[in-house]
This record gives C-alpha cells, sequence and structure tokens, in this order.
C-alpha cells in the first residue's frame, strides 16, 4: 500500500513540477512587457507620470531582476504559498484575488460533480430495469449530456432570468447586499447559485445516467449475473452484484471528467458572471494579467492532482482487486 | 447507505456556501465601525487611528448609514464601467485608483466645465495671478471639514502642491511646470510662486489633482507611496469608503459634505454601488433590467437598445447618442517608407471613407472627426478658413491622383509600388478584441484598396500591438506600421492634443505615450511650449498658436484623425431620473476617473429618485 502511495505521489509531485515550471514559463516567453501595456492602458498620463508608473511596477514585479532569479524567487515564494503580485491588479497578491474567488467555485462545483454524480447513477441504474424509465432516461439523458454547458446556461437565463425573471441572471450574490450570516443574505445566495449549478449538473447529469444504465445492462448479461441468477439468487442480489461492478468504470470516468467538468464550470461561471475562478480566469485573460493567469492555472493544476489523488484513494477502497494487486497478488 | 450519502452531500453543499458567505466580506463594515469612522479601516495606520481618536466627530455621526447591510433600491445609484478589475487602491495620487476615490471622496481645488470652458472654485474660494503673472494666490474654503472631522487648512494644499516632487508621484509641475515654491501664509491662503509658469498645465493641475491630508500623506511621501492602498480613507468629498469586494464597490453619503451648506448641493443617492466591468452580454441584461442605472461600457448597438422602450437614454436622444470623449486616430510610422512621405501620407488620408465605419461599425454614435483632430469642445481654436483650405477629405479618386503626381506608380496587382519598386503592404495593427476597431480596420483596408493602397489588417493581443509601438531606443524604428490610438480625453487644452502630435525630444520605452508617429519637427514643438506659456485667459494667442501648429498638421499630416470616440453612456431612468441630457443638465455622465471633477459630480445633485424613499 506504502509504495502503490509512494509511487503515486511521486509521479504527481513531477507532474506538478514540470506543469508549473511551464506554467511560469508562458507569461515570461509571451510577446511584448506587461508592464509597458499597464502604462499603455492608463490614457491621459503625463510623460513624468508614465515614467514614474514604469519605474514603480518594475521595482514591483521585479522584472529587473535576471531571468534565473526570478525562477527562483517564484519557487521561493510558491513554496511559502504566495503565487505573486497581480499585473492589473496593480500589485494585489494573487492568492487574495483566487482565494475570494475559490468558495463560489467550490459551492458550484463540488455539489454539482457529487449530486450528478449520484443522481445519474442511480436514476441510470433504475433505468436499467424498467423498460418506461429507460424509455425517458435514454433520450433525455443523450440531450443533456450532448449539450453544450454554455448553451444551456444561456438558455436558462434567457427563460428563467430574462423572461419569466424567476431568479437573478447573474452575479454571486445582490450588489444591494453585504455578506452577512443573515436569512436575507443566505436567500440571496441560494438564488444567485441555483441557475450556474442547475446547468452545471444537468449536462453532467445525463452523462452518468448514460452511462450507468449501459454498464447495469452490461453487468447484468454478464456471465456471472447469469450464473447467480440459474443458482436461484433473488433479482435484488443480483443486481446489487451488478451495481456495484458497474460503478467501477464510474468512478475512473469521474476521474477523467474532471478536467472537463471544469472547463465547463468556467464557461459557465462567465455565461452568469458568477464570482468564481472562471470568471476571474475570464477578467485575467481579457487584462492579459499573466500573472494572475499563471496563479489561476497553478491553482487549477493542483485541485486536479488533488481530485484525481482523492479518486485513486477511493478506488482502492471500493475495489478490492486493487488491493490485492497491491500486496502482489492477482485477481 | 444511499440516506448517509446524500446526507454528506447536502452538509458539504450547505457548508461550502456558508464558507462562500464567510469568505467574501473584505472591508464590510465592523463593530468597531460604530466609534469613529477610521477605526475600521482595514489598513489603518497609526496616524489614521490618531487623528480620529483626538478629534471626535461633531454634530451628526458620518457613520449613520455605515451599519446598513442591504441598500433600499430607491437610495442606491448602480454604475458600470471604470472598473476594469477589483479595485485595488484608494489612493488618490495612483492613476488607478478606485472608481470615485478622486471626484466622490477626495476633491480637487476647482471643477472644470469641459463643454462650456468654465473653471468653478471647489476646495479653493478663489485662485488669482498677481499682475506679473508668476505668482497664483489660493484662497482655501472656509468651512471645508475632512471625514475625520479635522479642518481643510492651506496647509493640507501647500503639502499636496510639494509632493508632486516625489518622483513616485510622477509630475513635472517642480520642473518644467515652473513651479518655485508652494507655500501657506495663513490658514487659509497658499501662494505658489513660478518661474516660467507653464500655464496651462497649472490650470490642469487645479481641477485634476485631489488634495490629500497632510496629517496622514507624510508618513507615506515616499518611495512606496503607492504600496499605501488607503481604504476607508480620509476625503472631503460627498462620500466616504463603505466596502469593497472583488466584484462590487460600495460608497455612503457623507452626511457633513460642505457643499451642502456652502453651495445649497445635495448628492441624492445614499449609496453608490459600482460593479466591475463584467461581458457586455451581462452589462446590458443588467441595464435593460434595472440592476444597472449608469453604464460606461461601449455596448454595441446601443442604438437599437434605446429605440426599443426599455427606458434606456443616451445624452443625445439621436445620433451620435453620445458626447466625444476622445479622437481616433490614425497613427503611420513616419520613419518607414512610403510613410515618410507626406505626400503619401495625405493619400492614405484621402483613401479612407470613415463616414463608412460611423455608420456601418458604430451604428451612429460616434461621428466623423474634424480635420484638424480636436475635439468638438475645442472648435474655437479651430482656424476653419484654413481646414478648409488645407483639410483632405475622402476621395478616392483625388488619393489616386496624388499617388501618382508624387510617383507612386501602380503596380501589376492595382496596387502603388514605392518609388524604387518594390511593393508596398502596409499592416495595420489593433488590440485583438477591440471588436469595433477590428471592424473599423477591415473597412479602412477596404476603402484603401480602392486607392490602391495595400492595408493588411492584422488583430495582434494588446501587449504585441504596444510592443511594436514603442520605440526601442532612439535610433530605431518602431515595429509597426500603422496603428489606431485614442489616447488624448476630453481636458481643458489643446496644449494636451498638439502635446501629443508633436512631442519632442521623442520617448523611448515603457513610459512611451506621446507621438508614436516619431514625427520630428522643431518649429512645431516650439509652438507647442509656447502655447503651454500662455495664460489660458489670452484666448487671442491660443488662437493663433493653435492655428499656426493646425498649419503644419494638415500640410504635414503626421496623423490621420478618423472619428471621435463616445464618452459611453447608457442610462435606465426606472430609478433615478433626470440624467444629464443636451436639452438639460449638461454634464458628461461619466464615471471614469479624471470626469467627476469635470462637473460630472454635479451629475448625482441633479438627478432625482422616481420613488420616495
Amino acid at each position: 500500500m506504502r509504495r502503490y502511495f509512494g509511487r503515486k505521489l511521486l509521479t504527481y509531485s513531477i507532474t506538478f513540477f514540470v506543469a508549473a515550471t511551464i506554467d511560469w514559463m508562458i507569461p515570461r516567453f509571451m510577446p511584448g512587457d506587461p508592464v509597458a501595456s499597464l502604462v499603455a492602458k492608463q490614457a491621459g498620463l503625463s510623460s513624468a507620470g508614465a515614467t514614474a508608473l514604469v519605474q514603480y511596477y518594475n521595482d514591483l514585479f521585479g522584472f529587473q531582476k535576471p531571468i534565473i532569479v526570478q525562477f527562483f524567487d517564484f519557487w521561493a515564494k510558491l513554496l511559502q504559498g504566495d503565487l505573486g503580485l497581480s499585473v492589473y491588479g496593480h500589485g494585489r497578491p494573487v492568492v487574495e484575488s483566487i482565494m475570494g474567488a475559490l468558495p463560489f467555485t467550490l459551492a458550484l462545483l463540488v455539489p454539482a460533480i457529487l449530486l450528478s454524480w449520484w443522481a445519474g447513477n442511480s436514476f441510470g441504474a433504475m433505468a436499467a430495469r424498467r423498460k418506461w424509465m429507460d424509455n425517458a432516461v435514454l433520450p433525455i439523458g443523450y440531450i443533456l449530456t450532448a449539450t453544450p454547458y454554455m448553451w444551456l446556461g444561456i438558455v436558462l437565463a434567457f427563460v428563467l432570468g430574462f423572461s419569466l425573471r424567476i431568479f437573478p441572471m447573474s452575479g454571486g450574490y445582490g450588489f444591494n447586499l453585504e455578506p452577512t450570516l443573515s436569512w436575507e443574505f443566505f436567500t440571496d445566495l441560494v438564488a444567485h447559485w441555483i441557475m450556474p449549478f442547475a446547468s452545471l449538473f444537468l449536462v453532467m447529469f445525463g452523462g452518468w445516467a448514460i452511462g450507468m444504465r449501459n454498464m447495469v445492462i452490461y453487468e447484468l448479461e454478464s456471465d456471472y449475473s447469469r450464473y447467480l441468477e440459474a443458482l436461484g439468487a433473488p433479482q435484488g442480489l443480483v443486481r446489487k452484484y451488478a451495481f456495484r461492478n458497474a460503478m467501477l468504470p464510474q468512478i475512473t470516468g469521474l476521474a477523467l471528467q474532471l478536467g472537463v467538468i471544469i472547463g465547463g464550470q468556467l464557461v459557465t461561471e462567465i455565461v452568469f458572471a458568477y464570482p468564481g475562478i472562471g470568471s476571474l480566469l475570464f477578467n485575467a485573460i481579457k487584462s492579459e494579467d499573466y500573472f494572475l493567469l499563471q496563479g489561476i492555472f497553478l491553482f487549477i493544476i493542483i485541485g486536479t492532482l488533488v481530485a484525481n489523488f482523492m479518486v485513486d484513494v477511493a478506488y482502492v477502497i471500493v475495489d478490492p482487486r486493487t488491493r490485492v494487486g497491491m500486496r502482489g497478488g492477482t485477481a | 447507505m444511499e440516506m448517509g450519502k446524500s446526507r454528506v452531500i447536502a452538509l458539504l453543499a450547505v457548508a461550502s456556501i456558508v464558507a462562500t458567505a464567510c469568505s467574501s466580506s473584505s472591508g464590510s463594515a465592523s463593530p468597531a465601525a460604530s466609534t469613529g469612522p477610521a477605526a475600521s479601516a482595514p489598513v489603518a495606520s497609526a496616524p489614521v487611528a490618531s487623528t480620529a481618536a483626538a478629534s471626535p466627530v461633531p454634530g451628526a455621526s458620518p457613520t449613520a448609514n455605515i451599519d446598513t447591510t442591504v441598500y433600499p433600491r430607491a437610495q442606491t445609484l448602480y454604475t458600470s464601467g471604470k472598473q476594469w478589475g477589483a479595485p485595488s487602491t484608494w489612493n488618490p495620487l495612483d492613476p488607478n485608483a478606485a472608481m470615485g476615490v478622486v471626484g466622490l471622496q477626495y476633491e480637487t481645488l476647482f471643477l472644470y466645465d469641459p463643454l462650456k470652458d468654465v473653471y468653478t472654485p471647489w476646495l479653493a474660494q478663489s485662485g488669482t495671478w498677481d499682475s506679473a503673472k508668476t505668482t497664483y494666490t489660493i484662497k482655501v474654503r472656509s468651512g471645508v471639514k475632512w471625514s475625520d472631522g479635522t479642518a481643510l487648512t492651506a496647509d493640507d494644499v501647500a503639502f499636496t502642491i510639494a509632493m508632486a516632487k516625489n518622483p513616485v508621484v510622477g509630475s513635472n509641475l517642480w520642473t518644467t511646470g515652473g513651479v518655485t515654491a508652494a507655500d501657506a501664509t495663513d490658514a487659509s491662503t497658499v501662494v505658489v510662486k513660478f518661474t516660467n509658469p507653464a500655464y496651462q498645465e497649472w490650470a490642469q493641475w487645479i481641477y485634476q489633482n485631489a488634495i490629500v491630508p497632510k496629517a496622514i500623506f507624510t508618513a507615506q511621501n515616499t518611495a512606496d507611496l503607492f504600496k499605501f492602498t488607503n481604504a476607508n480613507g480620509v476625503g472631503t468629498g460627498p462620500y466616504l469608503f463603505k466596502r469593497s469586494s472583488d466584484v462590487s464597490m460600495v460608497w455612503v453619503k457623507n452626511p457633513n459634505w460642505w457643499a451642502t451648506a456652502a453651495l445649497q448641493l445635495n448628492v441624492q443617492p445614499q449609496y453608490i454601488v459600482d460593479i466591475v466591468n463584467s461581458s457586455n452580454n451581462v452589462a446590458l441584461g443588467q441595464l435593460i433590467q434595472g440592476g444597472l442605472d449608469l453604464d460606461n461600457n461601449y455596448l454595441p448597438g446601443i442604438a437599437q437598445v434605446v429605440a426599443g422602450g426599455y427606458g434606456i437614454t443616451t445624452y443625445f436622444a439621436g445620433a451620435p447618442y453620445m458626447l466625444p470623449g476622445n479622437t481616433a486616430v490614425l497613427v503611420p510610422n513616419t520613419l518607414k517608407k512610403p510613410l515618410d512621405d507626406p505626400a503619401f501620407r495625405k493619400a492614405l488620408a484621402m483613401s479612407i471613407n470613415v463616414d463608412d465605419i460611423v455608420v456601418k461599425d458604430y451604428g451612429n454614435v460616434v461621428s466623423k472627426a474634424d480635420p484638424t483632430g480636436l475635439l468638438p469642445i475645442f472648435s474655437k481654436y479651430v482656424d476653419t478658413a484654413q481646414r478648409d483650405s488645407l483639410g483632405v477629405s475622402f476621395n478616392t479618386a483625388k488619393a489616386k491622383s496624388a499617388l501618382a503626381a508624387a510617383g507612386y506608380k501602380t503596380g501589376a496587382d492595382g496596387f502603388v509600388t514605392n518609388k524604387d519598386g518594390s511593393a508596398i503592404k502596409l499592416n495595420l495593427e489593433v488590440p485583438d478584441g477591440w471588436s469595433d476597431w477590428m471592424a473599423a480596420e477591415n473597412l479602412i483596408a477596404a476603402s484603401a484598396k480602392l486607392s490602391g493602397i495595400n492595408i493588411n489588417p492584422t488583430h495582434p493581443d494588446f501587449n504585441t500591438v504596444v510592443a511594436d509601438r514603442n520605440r526601442v531606443d532612439a535610433t530605431t524604428p518602431p515595429k509597426f506600421d500603422l496603428i489606431i490610438n485614442n489616447d488624448v480625453q476630453v481636458g481643458n487644452t489643446p496644449w494636451t492634443w498638439y502635446d501629443y502630435v508633436f512631442r519632442q525630444p521623442l520617448q523611448v520605452g515603457a513610459a512611451e505615450n506621446r507621438n508614436f508617429e516619431s514625427y520630428s519637427n522643431k518649429d512645431a514643438w516650439a509652438l507647442v511650449q509656447k502655447l503651454d506659456m500662455t495664460p489660458i485667459e489670452d484666448l487671442a494667442t491660443m488662437k493663433t498658436l493653435s492655428s499656426q501648429l493646425q498649419k503644419i498638421q494638415l500640410t504635414d499630416m503626421p496623423i490621420i484623425p478618423l472619428w471621435y470616440n463616445g464618452a459611453w453612456s447608457q442610462v435606465n431612468n426606472s430609478v433615478w431620473t433626470n440624467w444629464p441630457s443636451d436639452k438639460g443638465n449638461q454634464v458628461i455622465p461619466a464615471t471614469w476617473n479624471g470626469y467627476w471633477q469635470m462637473n460630472s459630480i454635479l451629475m448625482l445633485t441633479q438627478i432625482k429618485a422616481v420613488a420616495k424613499p
């Protein structure tokens, strides 16, 4: 077990080092000078003002140091949890921007992933054993899973937000409120959360439901199920075994899907101007804030690696064959 | 088992929402706020705290509205347009200060009305030159209080002027500006002494630069001045800092604002919530649904929205809808062939159909620029007779004959060639994603093609455009052929425009922001300097010098004026009405830095709440 996780951790560490290094390199090898662009955006500066600002920013961001020193500075700071300064925030720490956005993203992502996975698998498994449900779940699932996140978001925003005005169209909470622990704020928060959550949930739900339905049907057709049936085992027991076996590819699928889900999350946040990492990334791209971009990517890299690791752990718990394999046996 | 799992998930969902609520409350009112306005400052420096403690606010407490966590719609003004990212600094000396820091919170000595060319005393009671015009005496208005309760004095004003010596502030007041001394001679008088005063720039300084409290800024007046972000600072203006998040910031009305008693001016909104810019569709949705009262973004197709019956209006009811905000110009690289030839540049100017851009690209929300490039507010400086005889306009036939007359022959592909026979292909660069300019460059290329000029429209990212535009050093020509630029904003003097066109010596490097075309003309630069040294009252001399500069510009065509970009502004009338318009309150309805003190602050005293609170 220790060797298994040791090897996994080593792989993840190497992946992280390479990804972070590439992440650091990209902004530095982009054409142009971020400080020049920052100053160029300040129309109406006097020439003395522009000169002073260039000097100030160069000092602030440490651009005057040799590139190799900048690289070691980056790692030294990174290990202390410092992702540097946002160019567009004029020296605001990147970590501060990300931490402000992260709770919103997690509040969308975690329930959307877990609930859709759970609901999708449940519905899929049910559909596999009831004809009338299968007829409903299959086409709906195909339509949902084929829908781009962004498009579903726009449709929801237009119908429920713009035309019917049931839910607010954009933002994380009303601009008329300050975050407090009050009922009013909480309900407002939920009202703003529902549409982006729903658009993520529905698309993912469709995918899981179809996957599970197909897997369960496949397992029910397999030899061990037939053998159990032939032995006269009750239907419930057969289904239980089929369900358990069908779960395994779904867990692997979850790990593989994480990157795609995060991508969908980003566009969904942009559609609803939901103040999470996706909107932050969008703004960072718009303002060409490479340091904020670099920080966000680093965060996504870490998040994806951590989530993958968690799925690895879950797999060991759920699938006894992995445990056997670790001890050197064969299933 | 299934039950247990779902319970865990539900718990997770609730927990993450609560986490959201707790972590996003940067700068929200803390219980300490009730003891004094400065006490709750997240970055309260020692002087702030001690000033507040030493002098409690007399009379009504300005914290009356500070504790509110819900802003009633009828008392709240929602704005957007200035912030392209989370508000990060409230230091009024930093050019990137958050929306309203100068104007709503900190104030200037004068207001300037660019539409009528009038200076209004604001924190100053008066400002006068002596007869020799080398000493300027400022009488500071009495009865003005900082929001910590202390009085504004001549010391604060003299200190603010002296701060311009700090290189970080980036002012030439004490160098080419001509200031030699600024002393408070008594509690309400500041005497500023000059040698060779740059009158035009001084007139700009007195309305553009905010006066800061000496007690707080003395300790900050170092090389690290901009690291002082000054949230919840102490100002004199009609609003106080309330809170700020990544997506918005909130100002709350200062009940003790001096102008209410002194000038009978009363700002109407109790709260101003400024929303950080998001995408166009979100902004348009907010505006139409009434979630946004004033939007200062360029929204494509706004003419249809105005006509659509949503209660959205603009400054003018019809075209061009917006007041002009700046001039978009085509900048040729005059160090490269064939753009080094004035005859070629003139033919290029004649080949561009700007009317087409105005109609097809902008849907008439902009208007064609005067050949002199001067904004309409400077029309009194335009020598119209000279302009009509020297200025060029769109005419394909004339452009063709001008090219032929200048010796540019047409090649086999229908495009003119250099005089040595080599092909001409001019790259026109605009930043990627600037959709209106990207459409414009295509129209420019199509129009120039009819005259035989080969323009290749490109749209690299903004950083590349800046890198190609800036001169690396004094001898290497910059990389670009043609760019579009609109850096000169509305202001008090045509000098700014001519400084932009003719600036000498050529700047190099990241700080370059004048004379992108690298046009060197010593006579023109001498005239620009002379204009700067002309008192603002001497209109005759200003006109004469402007006319001479226009002659050079129209003859040599160092840059090609295209259209007037609008001071983009659209308002919703459902909660607030009586907005600025050509029919009524004639001020620019803008929230950008630099505009509040150009009379836009008066807009807040003019608008009316539709519903009584």
